[in-house]
């Protein structure tokens, strides 16, 4: 075996499938965590180009003008609005609100901490990232 | 949904009869001679009522006795046969052939532990990162002189610690860890529900210190809330509870 | 500092950067989009003192948090001593670097120095 902790590693820590929806929504928060990083610094370089005069402006805002610039504005919306939503939940969360009361647990030992709330504010941040980005795709493409 | 609850929901799909076999994948490795791991299939008879356990000791006792693996008592009790079953953490003897819903069952040593040989895993780390959160109730000396000393709890008080009281340090919350997956400095699921089973505990005086421990870059905040500990849980301990519920201390949610 | 203080400070600046962010979105909506981005109404915006203000916050808000939430998945991606300052200072230094860049931006175009 290459590592002698025998440690999972990163395709161990993505894979989503075993665990459920909570596993699903950490790896989405860590990408879209990423994403919007990366978002934030390319966003930065972008607007920079407004000390270049309305020349570099304007050429920037060319780039941002084509359809697939317009798709990963979308994109971002999307990574946006989950980060947003989904991170209020685990903030929640990691606050203690709304994981259960300790109790004496009782067979089949459903974990009250993975309880329907939680999974509600999941669904919620992906429901919610989807209409935002169709919004913003509508808010783009429509003019 | 709690992998005990899942393994209920397939309880009743494979109807076996007692000639009914499956076949065992068991992963084989020595670190001393073999540098990477492989599989051995054996075909084993099962009954409705047979564990992967008894799977693994058939093979033991008919094919190859050399299959290394640790088990004792056979009732989910002593926490010493934690083995990824088709994929997931889970007790071997806690798991009937049966609710696995397959005719083909792999069984591979746990995550995130050092191999010993074959399905047997070193738990060094998982005892030390335990001991590390001061795994017992911390009084001023003085009080516990006197030998008429008691200190009562009223039964909410039990309550609010009894669940974290039942882990047998089978090791299986860390093997689901993601942050486990590839943070060996973490001190893990199980520890850190252990520092809230004692914070908790109201006969208890050493919340700060524990606190001071695991308030570190390896500490509690390496826990993002994924709640895989508390899906392959066989005690019902729920880690992810315990760890927020903890973590609440130190954001001032809780005193 | 101590570990739950850094997470507070995330906390409180991904908390405070909602709020902000989504003032800062709402603007780009007050007019047509394609125009809210024209040359003029940019520059309008950031000659505009509070509105000023409030990118500079968003930019210090922002760096903090996406930072430190690097820091997170690096430190837990590897482990080692060297590794572990290399990141947290490669990340420090990338997120002071990126709050001066981009407050040169905001003061010089605030300044009307384009």
């Amino acid at each position: 075996m290459a590592n002698d902790e025998h440690r999972e590693g990163i395709k161990g820590m993505a894979n989503p499938g075993r665990y459920g929806i909570e596993r699903v929504a950490y790896w989405m928060m860590r990408l879209s965590g990423l994403g919007l990083l990366a978002y934030f610094i390319g966003h930065i370089y972008e607007t920079s180009n407004i000390l270049r005069g309305q020349v570099g402006w304007d050429e920037v805002l060319e780039l941002t003008q084509t359809t697939e610039a317009h798709i990963v504005l979308a994109i971002v919306i999307g990574m946006c609005v989950f980060h947003t939503v989904n991170g209020v939940r685990v903030m929640l969360g990691h606050g203690g609100i709304g994981v259960g009361k300790p109790a004496r647990p009782d067979y089949p030992y459903e974990p009250a901490s993975q309880n329907y709330r939680h999974k509600i504010g999941i669904y919620s941040a992906i429901l919610l990232s989807a209409i935002a980005m169709m919004y913003g795709m509508a808010v783009m493409f429509g003019e | 949904m709690a992998q005990v609850s899942s393994i209920a929901n397939e309880q009743t799909s494979t109807p076996l009869s007692s000639s009914t076999s499956i076949t065992l994948r068991i992963s084989r490795f020595n670190p001393e001679h073999d540098e990477s791991s492989g599989f051995m299939e054996f075909s084993v008879p099962v009954q409705k009522w047979t564990t992967v356990l008894e799977a693994i000791l058939e093979v033991k006792k008919h094919f190859d006795h050399s299959v290394a693996v640790r088990y004792s008592c056979r009732q989910a009790t002593c926490g010493s046969c934690g083995m990824i079953i088709n994929g997931k953490p889970r007790l071997a003897c806690f798991t009937k052939i049966s609710e696995l819903n397959s005719n083909v069952v792999t069984v591979e040593p746990m995550n995130n532990f050092p191999v010993i040989r074959d399905l047997a895993v070193k738990f060094e780390k998982l005892f030390d990162s335990h001991q590390k959160i001061k795994p017992f109730l911390i009084r001023d000396d003085t009080e516990l002189v006197s030998d008429e000393k008691e200190f009562l709890q009223s039964p909410e008080e039990v309550e609010q610690y009894i669940q974290f009281a039942n882990c047998i340090k089978c090791g299986l919350c860390n093997s689901a860890c993601p942050t486990m997956a590839t943070d060996s400095s973490f001190v893990g699921p199980q520890a850190l529900a252990q520092a809230y089973r004692y914070v908790a505990d109201t006969r208890d005086k050493g919340k700060d210190s524990r606190l001071k421990i695991i308030d570190d870059s390896h500490g509690i905040w390496r826990c993002h809330f994924a709640g895989s500990c508390s899906q392959v849980c066989p005690k019902g301990v729920d880690p992810a509870m315990g760890i927020q519920l903890l973590r609440g201390y130190l954001l001032g949610f809780r005193s | 500092m101590r570990e739950s203080t850094i997470m507070k400070i995330h906390y409180g600046t991904a908390l405070a950067a909602v709020a902000l962010v989504a003032v800062h979105i709402l603007m780009r909506l007050t007019m047509n989009f394609a125009e809210s981005l024209e040359y003029e109404n940019v520059l309008a915006n950031y000659k505009f003192v509070p509105y000023a203000a409030m990118l500079e916050l968003i930019l210090i808000l922002l760096s903090v948090h996406g930072f430190n939430g690097l820091r997170v998945i690096l430190l837990e991606l590897k482990q080692g001593r060297m590794y572990e300052k290399a990141v947290s200072y490669g990340c420090l230094a990338g997120m002071i670097g990126l709050i001066a860049y981009g407050s040169r931006t905001i003061i010089m175009t605030n300044m009307g120095m384009v």
